[in-house]
């Protein structure tokens, strides 16, 4: 196949991941055979697919440790987002105006908060320790008499650090505040058990996890009830939290990555583990590179390293070979490099020097070792054409430099 | 984000990169831009004795757009008076890369890069900025 082999090499599985043929196999018959409408309560039709819902609803929850009943299927993790955060704020706001964040959550979870500003509330934006991770007492201090919801994310998109919920958690039970984690970058990777850990909301999407785009689910607590003013209404589906016809087909897929990823995850960390080892050996002899967010506290699937003193777009054209992000968002008109990498406290010229290279359950040693070699052979040429490689080289440093900045 | 050829062209055939010695009296030198805003390029020229730029080079810290204006800007002010240098206009730039619109501000550094160069010159001959720009 021509067009494959011309295509780039994925390396960009946290912005999303191919469909596995396993659950596209599934997905298939719910398209044309099965079609039914799972709210048909008359015909076999609607029985049918409704079977088809409440097994994946049940894969999805076995993989989370919760109870199937505990799961609301939506239209992805943003949605998710939407309907914990401002469902949670919505119902709650007899009780008090304030909630608690991470700079460096997703705009799903910062827009949503943005919105609530403008509602009213307020929200406090934490900044994470400069590995990205959020010091515990630093959260604690920041939760107030009317703090009502706290979020924070498992698994950060960007530079994909692990949080500690289960003590981010603990602290939020213990005053009675509710505590809301967009998952979304986490299943099957990172073990996720709802029976024992202290989480009220937790956002799911099935398209970073080998299912596919356009589903996700929020989990909400039933022990003690989480209560949630609804986003969409209408025929009262998903017990009135979220109206619309479930779409079979995705949830089936949703359900089927789910289980897949259960069966999966203890192999694939180990093998993505060794891939991500096997890269970090081939650039350890690159000068200047920084790997952005703790290495430890972190999936194996991600690798956000800057090359200081070349631009990240420039050495995405470079690197045109490879499908990865970067973490300056030059691309668009508004020249920010990234809101994360920033919030770490990195120097704007880290932050437009980063990459985002994520592995996954495609990835070979071919592909690591093709990347690495490309990487180095083009950031050395970058450098050689770099003012700011040319200043290094000569021992000055840059942040005494005069910029003269033009108006812009 | 696509690319025009000649971005591309410049992008992998980058022309005249390098650098001359600043302190060299027939050398001016212009550095615009910073690593904030993801751009900065360095233009320098040398000037001959008849005030025309005998060699020009570069070297840029931004996106393809940025290398590639700065790349052309070097062919183009080669064998030109300074005062000729002087009036290149960043449209000019853009419309030979035909660069999108979010890349415009690259064509601007570039000419901002050649006023500074010549700025830089003039200050090395003691000749006032003023009298010659009139």
């Amino acid at each position: 196949m021509t067009s494959v082999a011309q295509s780039p090499i994925y390396l960009d599985y946290a912005a999303t991941t191919p469909v596995d043929p396993r659950v596209a196999e599934k997905m298939i018959p719910h398209l044309t055979s099965s079609f039914g409408n799972p709210a048909s309560r008359s015909h076999a039709y609607g029985w049918q697919a409704e079977a088809a819902v409440e097994t994946a609803r049940a894969q999805v929850a076995e993989l989370v440790g919760a109870d199937p009943r505990e799961i609301i299927w939506t239209s992805g993790a943003t949605e998710s987002d939407n309907l914990a955060i401002k469902g949670a704020a919505h119902f709650h706001r007899a009780k008090g105006n304030h909630l608690i964040t991470l700079a460096t959550e997703h705009k799903a979870v910062l827009d949503t908060m943005r919105e609530l500003e403008r509602e009213g509330f307020q929200v406090t934006y934490l900044k994470p320790q400069p590995n990205g991770l959020l010091d515990l007492e630093t959260f604690k201090a920041a939760l107030r008499p009317e703090t009502i919801l706290a979020s924070i994310m498992l698994v950060n998109n960007e530079i994909g650090v692990i949080q500690d919920i289960a003590a981010l958690g603990a602290v939020c039970r213990e005053r009675g505040i509710l505590f809301h984690v967009d998952a979304a970058q986490a299943p099957g990777k990172v073990a996720i058990d709802l029976s024992t850990l202290p989480v009220d909301l937790m956002s799911f999407s099935a398209h970073k996890t080998y299912g596919p785009q356009g589903i996700g689910a929020l989990y909400v607590r039933r022990r003690p009830r989480v209560h949630l003013a609804p986003l969409i209404h209408g025929g009262g589906h998903e017990r009135g939290l979220r109206s619309g016809t479930l779409p079979t087909h995705q949830i089936v897929g949703m359900g089927e990555a789910y289980r897949l990823a259960g069966e999966l995850m203890v192999e694939e960390n180990a093998r993505v583990r060794a891939l991500r080892d096997r890269f970090l050996a081939g650039i350890a002899d690159m000068e200047e590179v920084y790997l952005n967010g703790d290495l430890e506290q972190r999936v194996p699937h991600n690798l956000n390293v800057s090359f200081n003193f070349v631009e990240g777009e420039s050495l995405m054209m470079a690197v045109k070979e490879l499908a990865v992000s970067s973490g300056s968002a030059c691309t668009s008109a508004s020249l920010e490099p990234s809101h994360v990498l920033r919030a770490l406290g990195r120097s704007d010229e880290l932050a437009h020097s980063s990459l985002r290279i994520t592995l996954g359950r495609y990835t070979t040693a071919q592909d690591i070792d093709f990347a690495v070699a490309l990487l180095k052979d083009k950031v050395a040429r970058l450098r050689a054409l770099s003012p700011l490689w040319d200043m290094h080289l000569q021992g000055i440093d840059l942040n005494t430099v005069q910029w003269a900045a033009a108006a812009h | 984000m696509a690319y025009s050829d000649k971005v591309m062209d410049h992008y992998e055939n980058p022309r005249n990169v390098g650098s001359f010695d600043t302190d060299e009296s027939d050398v001016g030198t212009g550095m615009v831009g910073a690593p904030a805003c993801g751009d900065v390029m360095r233009l320098q020229i040398k000037v001959g004795p008849e005030g025309v730029i005998e060699d020009a080079c570069f070297k840029t810290y931004g996106c393809g757009s940025a290398i590639a204006s700065s790349s052309l800007v070097t062919e183009w002010i080669k064998g030109r008076t300074l005062e000729d240098a002087l009036t290149l206009k960043n449209a000019e730039i853009a419309e030979e890369l035909a660069l999108p619109p979010v890349k415009i501000h690259c064509s601007v550094l570039a000419e901002d890069a050649i006023k500074a160069a010549v700025e830089d010159y003039r200050a090395k001959q003691g000749t006032p900025a003023a009298a010659s720009a009139a």
